[in-house]
C-alpha cells in the first residue's frame, strides 16, 4: 500500500502538469488562433517570410522563462540524470530539429492539439515517433547503452 | 498584447512539462522503454493536455475569429504523405537517443542544463537545415500556387489577393 502511494501521486502529478500543458495550448488558440506546437514555432522564427516574429519569440520566451521558474523554485524537476556524450547530443539534437520539421509537428504539435483535434496527420505522426522512439531506446539498450 | 498572452501561455506551458515529468530525461526514456521496465506515467501526461485541448478547441474554434487576432491558423490537411511519417520517425530517434522534445529541451535551456544548451543548439540547427534543403524546396513549390492564386484573383489587388492565401497556406502548411 505504502508503495503504491507514491506512485498513485507520481500519476496525479503527471495529469495536473499535461492540464497545465493543454490550458497553455488552448490560451494560445483562443487569444492569438495559433497551434502550440514547439517546434513549428520555433521553426517559424527562422524562415525568412515570416512576419510575425514577435508572438513567437514571446512564446518561446515564457518557455524559457518557465524553465528558470523551475530552477528557482523546484530544481529536482528539470535535472538531466543521464550519461550522454556531446556527440550523441549533437545528434540527437539535430535529428529532433530536421525531423519535427521535415514532418511538421513534434509533441505539441501533433501529440497533443492535432490528435485533440482529431486529425489523421497527427495521430500518424504521433504513432510514428512514439514507435521510433522506443525503437531508439530498445536498440540502445541492446547495444550495451545506459538508460 | 498578444504578446503579453504568448509570454504567459508559453510561461504556463513550461510549469506544465516540468510539473508533469516531461524535463526528466531519465523519465521520458523510462516510459519509451516499453520492452524494458516500463514506466507508464507520461501517459497520463498528454491523457491530461488531450482532455483538455480537446474539450477546449472545439468550443474556441466555434468562434469568429481568435481574441487577440484577426483569424485562426488552424492545419487544414488531411492526406497522408512520406514527409509527414519520414520525419515523425527521425524526430521520434533523436527523442528516444536522449529524451527531450523540443519544448522540454527549451525549458531546460532555461533551467540552465547544459546538455539541454547543446541539444538546443543542434536542434536549431537541423532546423535551418530543413529550411536550406527539403524546406526550401517546399517553399518555392507552394510559392508557385500563391502566385496563380493571386492572379486568378481578377487583378482585383494582387498584392493584397497574394499576402491573403500566404497567411491560409502559411497556417494549413504547419500541422504543430
Amino acid at each position: 500500500m505504502l508503495e503504491t502511494l507514491p506512485m498513485a501521486g507520481g500519476y496525479a502529478q503527471a495529469l495536473a502538469g499535461g492540464i497545465l500543458v493543454g490550458l497553455g495550448a488552448a490560451v494560445m488558440l483562443v487569444a492569438l488562433g495559433r497551434i502550440a506546437g514547439i517546434s513549428g514555432i520555433v521553426g517559424g522564427l527562422l524562415r525568412a517570410e515570416t512576419g510575425d516574429r514577435s508572438w513567437r519569440g514571446l512564446f518561446l520566451g515564457g518557455l524559457v522563462a518557465g524553465g528558470v521558474v523551475l530552477h528557482l523554485l523546484a530544481p529536482a524537476a528539470v535535472r538531466f540524470e543521464l550519461e550522454r556524450s556531446t556527440s550523441t547530443l549533437l545528434l540527437a539534437g539535430f535529428l529532433v530539429g530536421f525531423g519535427t520539421r521535415l514532418g511538421n509537428g513534434c509533441t505539441s504539435g501533433h501529440g497533443v492539439c492535432g490528435v485533440s483535434r482529431g486529425s489523421l496527420r497527427s495521430l500518424v505522426a504521433t504513432l510514428t515517433f512514439m514507435a521510433t522512439g522506443m525503437l531508439a531506446v530498445l536498440v540502445a539498450r541492446a547495444l550495451g547503452g545506459k538508460l | 498584447m498578444p504578446g503579453v498572452v504568448a509570454f504567459v501561455a508559453g510561461l504556463v506551458f513550461a510549469l506544465g512539462l516540468g510539473i508533469a515529468g516531461m524535463t526528466l530525461p531519465r523519465k521520458v526514456l523510462g516510459f519509451l522503454d516499453v520492452t524494458g521496465d516500463w514506466d507508464p506515467t507520461l501517459a497520463f501526461v498528454m491523457g491530461g493536455a488531450v482532455a483538455v485541448y480537446a474539450l477546449a478547441s472545439p468550443l474556441i474554434l466555434r468562434r469568429p475569429r481568435p481574441l487577440l487576432a484577426p483569424r485562426f491558423a488552424v492545419p487544414t490537411r488531411r492526406d497522408l504523405d512520406a514527409r509527414l511519417v519520414v520525419g515523425a520517425a527521425v524526430f521520434g530517434i533523436g527523442w528516444g537517443l536522449v529524451g527531450f522534445c523540443p519544448g522540454p529541451a527549451l525549458v531546460a535551456l532555461g533551467a540552465g542544463v547544459p546538455q539541454a544548451a547543446i541539444f538546443s543548439a543542434a536542434m536549431l540547427a537541423g532546423m535551418g537545415a530543413y529550411e536550406l534543403t527539403l524546406g526550401a524546396e517546399r517553399s518555392q513549390r507552394a510559392a508557385a500556387p500563391r502566385v496563380d492564386a493571386g492572379a486568378a484573383a481578377a487583378r482585383v489587388d494582387a498584392g493584397a489577393a497574394a499576402a491573403r492565401v500566404d497567411a491560409v497556406t502559411a497556417g494549413a502548411g504547419a500541422d504543430g
